[in-house]
């Protein structure tokens, strides 16, 4: 494996933390400061502040029920915040739903698999692709030109992005009948198809194997790269959070405990202690 | 292990099963012609032909609704009956200004029926497709309901001023001598300018399978797939929820509303009572029995479901009995988690399809 | 004026009896059991052949009405939901039309679709007069019955083990199989407490407008869920409230615009409050798990 990411430098950026030095100069991808969430006077998060550079890979981690599927929530809008703001890509998102937070670039997959069960693995694609297609409904009912060429335009970026994993041969299964593997995958397909500025991955490596693992490792590396953007990842698999993410939010009820490199993070007293004196097995929020 | 995808003959497929659409149609419209030609169409049946093709479109229309968007209307008939009094007031004013011939006032009537329709389909849409499931399903019944009332109350008349209209009685709708009333409160329209035939009647199911199926396979189409299979998944990916399903709705709405033109258009009386919630149900059993979301299934069923009670008189007593276990059965063989796995495992010895997708 | 008024609390009463059933079932089996405004069509039948033709005495009519009521709720669970359990509710909404017009349809040609003549049978206490007024000994006992069902209901579900295992059911289905409670007796019972509660619903409607058909329940069916709706879903105030409002606005619609547009008025007033206020007056704001 080139490309350590222990050997990351920071930089302060003002407001809620640091971001990788290669980023230095450009504006964090995705901001968030004082969030916070209740939910009928329960607080499920509090004071979570993020900042993300952009072509960053960060991770999210804590015990179950530690409330990170609920941070992905807020970043998305799935939830709308208690307090605090959220800046994507320098726009303030207060106000957006879950729509206008994708839109203006930030896109996700979801711990419980949501796939669009009965279309094929392509027309999920294109669903990602949706906002890049070129035509409006007279278009389609009247099947003008523009349609044939816009539809053969998204055909074959579909194929494109299903490339990345291997997966142009299944375009024409129904995604219900994909193995699980394959299932977790189509979702980062669909979401990138989104043409997202930073991608959120809740637990992409659940149910995979050790090589399937390094496999997804490599590709998460690898969407970075060509498409220059940031990944912010939920995931229970150490190896894979230490050996991919550069910065790393340790979260315990609702609240961020530690912040740092992978390194920084392991060594730390205060999530060594989240993790042992908490090891239940319930499920996530 | 797998092929490589093609797209032409990706979409060749996918047109073809559209074709078969078409097809079905039109060799339905040849065996009546040949039919009625040597004589072998009862009275009873030729009767029954342009109510079929209007119920075809119905349920072509139900199913976008509930195959395609997933949501439960309840109140089709509503607008249904929309686009039959428009259709009605339309045809009836056009003869009263001279115009006789039959094809021009159908058109028109049918055109404008679908726009009230649609229009209506907006009016409803905003407040229920903010809701989910069992709630939207409730709301168009009571819509469904609401029209029936209001029609059971409007009057509508011509003269050479124009239309009046009136909610309360044909005195208050203030006509000119000569004038002719069209709308006649519970009783309905009366005397209605007969436009529909069976022709325009499968015309009309054409153009809307052409619609229909053009909408389905387009981005629109896959989007209120999406939003069906999955919302939050939808809105993730950029999809506006509240656009789409409300396309799929007015959508729906119009097309029933050009059924109910075609329809009332081939009575000489029809009242509001004709489109109630019984209605609604009989247009949902002929897409639970074709099938959700399958447009072939819809047609056939609404073909031989409108067909077969005509030839089976002495059973009218258990039509509505027969449908009602038609609904049940169908339901739990469809969703039953057990049933469904044997279904499974039956298609699977079957058919080799999907077992390359194992990795 | 005051008259609307009362006749508008009785009719509400008993929409409020019909609401409690369709709230009790939608907030632990989370579905539209469409069906439940025939049970009370049921109910009233199974009432009148009691006393007409059987001769029985009213006390035991109604318990007879009652007990074929629970049986029937019980049947229409374990026959036609119970294996949609994990279906989608649009799937379980078809089934339960389905339900609703069986029942219709076989009712119809049982009884035929002759209005038959319901004996009254809640009229055993004095009418009150009120200055001009006079509140029918039937108004009287309706009030009081969906008073002392909706207490008895509140206590039932606060403090019995059953009500217990009734909301634990609700408020989350698996934690509640894992916490050991049996989650297909608990809907069971559920059906059966709501068909029961039909079947008095049905005499006290039947008794107050004495035409029974095959047809009788679905319009109240319909907009008692409307009460339940208005009033909040899977609250019991909620239902009573929305009962007894719808009931009132029903009758004054009647009184004041129209007696053909009071429907069309009571189904607005239900699109307009799910539009204002999609939880009802008394419900919980419910938020999707992802």
């Amino acid at each position: 494996m080139s490309n350590n990411p222990n050997e990351t430098k920071y930089v302060e950026v003002p407001g809620p933390g640091k971001i990788p030095e290669r980023d230095k100069g450009k504006r964090p991808v995705l901001e968030a400061s004082h969030l916070g969430i209740d939910f009928g006077g329960l607080t499920a998060v509090d004071e979570f502040n993020i900042a993300i550079g952009a072509t960053e890979i960060g991770g999210l981690i804590g015990p179950n029920g530690a409330g990170k599927t609920t941070v992905f929530n807020l970043l998305t809008k799935v939830y709308q915040p208690t307090r605090g703001v959220i800046m994507l890509d320098g726009k303030d998102t207060h106000g957006m739903n879950t729509t206008q937070a994708n839109q203006a670039g930030i896109a996700r997959t979801f711990q419980n698999i949501r796939l669009f069960d009965k279309l094929t693995v392509e027309e999920n694609v294109k669903i990602g692709l949706h906002n890049s297609i070129g035509y409006h409904l007279p278009s389609a009912v009247l099947r003008l030109p523009r349609y044939w060429k816009e539809e053969k335009k998204a055909h074959e970026r579909a194929l494109e992005l299903l490339d990345i994993f291997d997966m142009a041969d299944l375009a024409d299964v129904r995604s219900a009948s994909l193995p699980y593997g394959a299932q977790r995958r189509l979702e980062i397909v669909r979401a990138l198809a989104t043409n997202p500025k930073i991608l959120l991955l809740d637990e992409p490596a659940a149910g995979m194997n050790p090589s399937e693992t390094e496999e997804l490792m490599n590709n998460i590396r690898k969407i970075r790269d060509t498409f220059n953007i940031a990944v912010l990842l939920i995931e229970h698999d150490m190896n894979l959070v230490m050996g991919i993410c550069e910065n790393i939010i340790v979260l315990n009820f609702g609240k961020i405990i530690a912040k740092g490199t992978p390194i920084e993070i392991q060594n730390n007293p205060k999530v060594i202690e989240a993790y042992l004196g908490n090891s239940g097995e319930e499920g996530e929020e | 292990m797998g092929k490589k995808v093609n797209f032409l003959g990706k979409t060749n497929k996918n047109s073809l099963k559209g074709l078969i659409n078409f097809g079905i149609i039109i060799v339905f419209y040849a065996f009546i012609t040949i039919l009625k030609g040597a004589g072998g169409l009862t009275n009873a049946l030729e009767g029954q032909l342009i109510p079929i093709c209007a119920y075809i479109i119905m349920a072509l229309s139900l199913n976008l609704v509930v195959g395609i968007s997933g949501e439960l209307s309840l109140g089709h008939a509503g607008f249904m009956s929309v686009g039959a009094f428009t259709g009605v007031i339309v045809a009836g004013a056009m003869k009263y200004n001279g115009v006789n011939a039959n094809a021009p006032r159908l058109i028109v009537a049918i055109v404008v029926g679908a726009i009230l329709a649609a229009i209506a389909g907006i009016l409803i849409g905003i407040p229920v497709l903010r809701l989910r499931g069992d709630y939207l399903a409730i709301v168009t019944l009571a819509f469904g309901e609401i029209i029936k009332n209001v029609l059971n109350c409007l009057y509508v008349g011509i003269d050479n001023a124009g239309l009046h209209f009136s909610v309360t009685d044909e005195a208050h709708m203030d006509m000119a001598a000569g004038g002719t009333t069209l709308v006649r409160g519970p009783m309905g329209a009366v005397g209605v300018a007969k436009a529909s035939s069976f022709i325009a009647g499968i015309i009309l199911i054409l153009i809307v399978l052409f619609v229909i199926q053009n909408l389905v396979n387009s981005r629109t189409g896959r989007a209120i797939m999406a939003i069906r299979d999955n919302r939050i998944a939808a809105e993730a990916s950029g999809i506006n929820v509240t656009k789409y399903k409300m396309i799929a709705f007015v959508t729906s709405a119009g097309i029933a509303g050009a059924a109910g033109a075609l329809y009332a258009l081939n009575y000489s009386t029809i009242v509001p009572k004709k489109f109630d919630f019984n209605t609604s149900i009989l247009v949902l059993v002929f897409v639970v029995l074709g099938g959700i979301g399958n447009m072939t299934g819809s047609i056939i069923a609404a073909a031989v479901l409108t067909v077969l009670p005509e030839l089976f008189r002495q059973f009218q007593d258990y039509r509505m009995l027969v449908y009602a276990i038609v609904l049940i059965l169908v339901m739990i063989a469809t969703n039953n988690e057990k049933i469904k796995a044997l279904w499974k495992r039956f298609s699977a010895i079957f058919s080799k399809k999907g077992g390359n997708v194992n990795e | 004026m005051l008259n609307y008024l009362i006749s508008g609390i009785s009719l509400g009463s008993v929409y409020a009896i019909i609401a409690l059933g369709y709230t009790m079932v939608y907030g632990i089996a989370k579905m539209l059991n469409f069906a439940h405004g025939d049970v009370i069509m049921v109910g009233g039948y199974a009432a009148f052949c009691a006393s007409t033709y059987l001769g029985w005495p009213i006390p035991l009519c109604i318990l007879f009405s009652m007990m074929i009521c629970t049986i029937l709720g019980i049947v229409i669970e374990k026959l036609a939901y119970k294996p949609l359990r994990n279906a989608t509710s649009l799937a379980v909404l078809i089934t339960a039309i389905g339900v609703s017009y069986f029942l219709q349809n076989i009712a119809l040609l049982i009884w035929t679709s002759n209005p038959k003549a319901f004996p009254n049978m809640a009229n055993f206490i004095p009418a009150i007069s009120l200055g001009d007024t006079t509140i029918s000994s039937t108004t009287i006992i309706t009030i009081i019955a969906s008073v002392i069902i909706m207490i008895g209901l509140t206590l039932f579900t606060g403090k019995t083990k059953m009500g217990k295992a009734m909301r634990a059911v609700s408020e989350d289905k698996g934690a509640a199989q894992l916490m050991g409670i049996n989650v297909n007796a608990t809907i069971s019972i559920t059906f059966a407490i709501g068909s029961g509660l039909a079947a008095i619903a049905g005499v006290l409607l039947c008794s107050a407008y004495p035409t029974l058909m095959p047809t009788t329940g679905s319009m109240p069916g319909i907009k008692a869920f409307t009460a339940a709706v208005l009033g909040g879903i899977g609250s019991i105030p909620g239902a009573m409230l929305g009962g007894i409002l719808l009931g009132i606005l029903e009758k004054f619609a009647q009184a004041y615009i129209s007696t053909q547009l009071s429907d069309a008025i009571v189904f607005a007033a239900l699109i307009v409050v799910l539009l204002v206020k999609p939880t009802g007056l008394l419900g919980k704001k419910i938020t999707e798990k992802v």
